[in-house]
């Protein structure tokens, strides 16, 4: 497709420039500050807190010793837990009911699809605070709802976030993100001309078929541009704190928590800052995969 | 469509229990707040009673969190985020900057960790030299540089989609690109600013730990921090005054976006997709 241009480039980067300003200050010097940090042994108190000393790469090779890395609370295990949480929560649980939801709602506008569109844009827009003390609500051992209504059916009570902690994170992240990806492949979804799908009918597709040799390969940016948004934003997401605060012993901290503990509780501002780092260079490599794929299946 | 009265059931099942499963972990806020003796358990209040909202409502510091402080920062948010991402998309999209395309992926990257714990350092320790700790600016500014760079991938879904024709016809006629802009590009896109509004101030209404570290004074802080009005002196929390105010606290994000949903539609990617 020829790309014309409206705007002149000088007029352009006058449109840009306010983002720009707001984007150099508040997330690209802190990149840099962090990034100049991760090399020192910076911290708020003790001796390193006035004198500062450049480590070189000390900070790195202890997040990667391999010898403790996968130990509880260190940093391996605290990507392992992140990836459990971003491949059920994120992937499986907002993207795959996302586009359940949208596929078994689709060209319906009856009340039960407004009651749990609503529902599940309520989950989406209330802020973090509250929702922690719902599903602390919801999952208390001893009056919580979800323990009455088991109880209903006669199953014993348990104390999820204790004996179950890392799925009850993923339900908590799936009910919370869903509306995300559910309003994005609804709106994909309803840009498709409803043409494709009577002609298939027509030659006899069953519903599978339709799925996936229409709908899928008309929505693969879209779904190309959701993966890539939640996996980032779950990869990256504090809520659960909110639940478990990482517990217990350790089994749901995520990298996110892992560098609040380090970086904000022990105030250890050079190692904070090299996970940081580290952080950042995973999520380079799931985007650009993400990216490459869309990229390799659009040429075909 | 084939399916018969089965799959109509088995669908509809289907959508009861996903809206049942989206409905429950609520429903404590249904009733918590008009009982007052709620325990972390739904039950329906024997007697029904208005007092907790009355407690709430006489405690000064938390009524001011609410109405006052959370309304400027998640405004500022809202209209700043809007207004920056859309002129920034429109530049994106219309331009001829090499590598925008990279450009934009680079900042998504930025923004998903930049936002995240590990920068508060550096973030406090710029807002404190550019004298705006303890201000609303301060809250206001950083959460918005963290909210920009997915607005503006958002928004340039939705430009990026737009005919060009109608800027095209009003350049010819003579139109600025600045008028352009106000009078044909951010009327025509009114359905992608709201997505992007919405979550701006969505996001900062629900802020935590950015206003936390950068407003100190007590009587500026936003709701999302006033619950610990609500809490005894050993970290308990009153439980039924906490859930009264959780409910005040979530309506107005709410009925924002019910309102918006009600008069325009919630929905992503504009209506004129070529």
């Amino acid at each position: 497709m020829q790309q014309r241009t409206v705007l002149s480039r000088p007029i352009s980067l006058a449109f840009i420039s306010p983002a720009f300003i707001l984007i150099a200050l508040f997330l690209i010097y802190p990149f840099f500050s962090i990034f100049s940090m991760s090399f020192t042994n910076q911290a708020l108190t003790g001796a390193a807190a006035k004198n500062p000393q450049y480590v070189g790469l000390d900070n790195y090779a202890e997040l990667l010793d391999f010898d403790t890395w996968m130990t509880r609370g260190e940093f391996g295990s605290s990507i392992l837990i992140t990836a459990q949480f971003v491949l059920g929560s994120a992937l499986i649980g907002q993207a795959g009911l996302g586009m359940s939801i949208a596929l078994l709602f689709y060209r319906r506008n009856d009340l039960l699809r407004h009651l749990v569109y609503t529902l599940a844009i309520i989950a989406w827009i209330t802020p973090d605070v509250v929702i922690g003390f719902a599903w602390f609500a919801f999952l208390d051992p001893n009056t919580g709802t979800l323990n009455n209504i088991l109880g209903l059916f006669g199953l014993p009570a348990q104390d999820w976030l204790l004996k179950f902690p890392m799925l009850s994170i993923i339900a908590f992240n799936t009910w919370r993100g869903t509306a995300f990806s559910m309003l994005l492949f609804t709106s994909a979804l309803s840009a498709i001309s409803p043409s494709y799908l009577e002609t298939s009918q027509v030659i006899g597709a069953s519903r599978w078929q339709q799925f996936r040799d229409i709908l899928l390969p008309m929505l693969h940016t879209t779904i190309a541009t959701d993966l890539i948004l939640i996996t980032l934003w779950t990869f990256n997401t504090f809520t659960p704190y909110l639940l478990t605060g990482g517990g217990p012993g350790y089994q749901t901290e995520l990298v996110s928590i892992y560098t609040y503990r380090i970086g904000l509780q022990n105030f250890e501002f050079g190692r904070g800052s090299a996970v940081a780092v580290a952080v950042m260079l995973i999520n380079l490599v799931l985007a650009s995969v993400y990216l490459i794929v869309s990229r390799a299946r659009k040429t075909k | 469509m084939k399916s018969g009265w089965l799959a109509r059931v088995l669908s509809n099942i289907l959508g009861v229990a996903l809206a049942l499963f989206f409905l429950v972990p609520m429903l404590w806020f249904v009733f918590a707040p008009f009982n007052e003796h709620a325990t972390l358990s739904v039950r329906i209040p024997e007697n029904f009673t208005l007092n907790n909202f009355q407690v709430v409502f006489s405690n000064e510091t938390a009524v001011r969190s609410l109405l006052q402080n959370s309304v400027i920062i998640s405004g500022g948010v809202m209209v700043l985020t809007a207004l920056i991402a859309t002129l920034a998309a429109y530049g994106f999209s219309r331009g001829s900057l090499p590598g925008r395309e990279i450009i934009t992926y680079i900042l998504i990257l930025f923004s998903s960790v930049v936002t995240g714990t590990a920068s508060l350092v550096p973030i406090f320790v710029l807002i404190y030299n550019l004298g705006m700790f303890n201000t609303y600016q301060g809250v206001i500014l950083a959460t918005v540089g963290g909210m920009l760079p997915t607005s503006i991938f958002i928004m340039r879904d939705f430009i990026d989609g737009l005919p060009r024709s109608y800027e095209e016809a009003a350049m010819v006629s003579g139109a600025s690109p600045l008028q352009i802009f106000r009078d044909i590009v951010f009327p025509t896109l009114r359905p992608g600013v709201l997505v992007v509004a919405v979550m701006a101030f969505v996001s900062g209404w629900g802020a935590f730990l950015t206003p936390l570290i950068l407003i100190r004074n007590a009587s500026m802080r936003p709701a999302s921090i006033a619950f610990y009005q609500f809490y005894s002196d050993e970290g308990s929390p009153n439980i039924p005054l906490v859930s009264t105010y959780a409910v005040l606290y979530t309506l107005p994000a709410l009925l924002l976006y019910l309102f918006i949903n009600a008069r325009y539609g919630f929905r992503f990617f504009g209506g004129i997709k070529q």
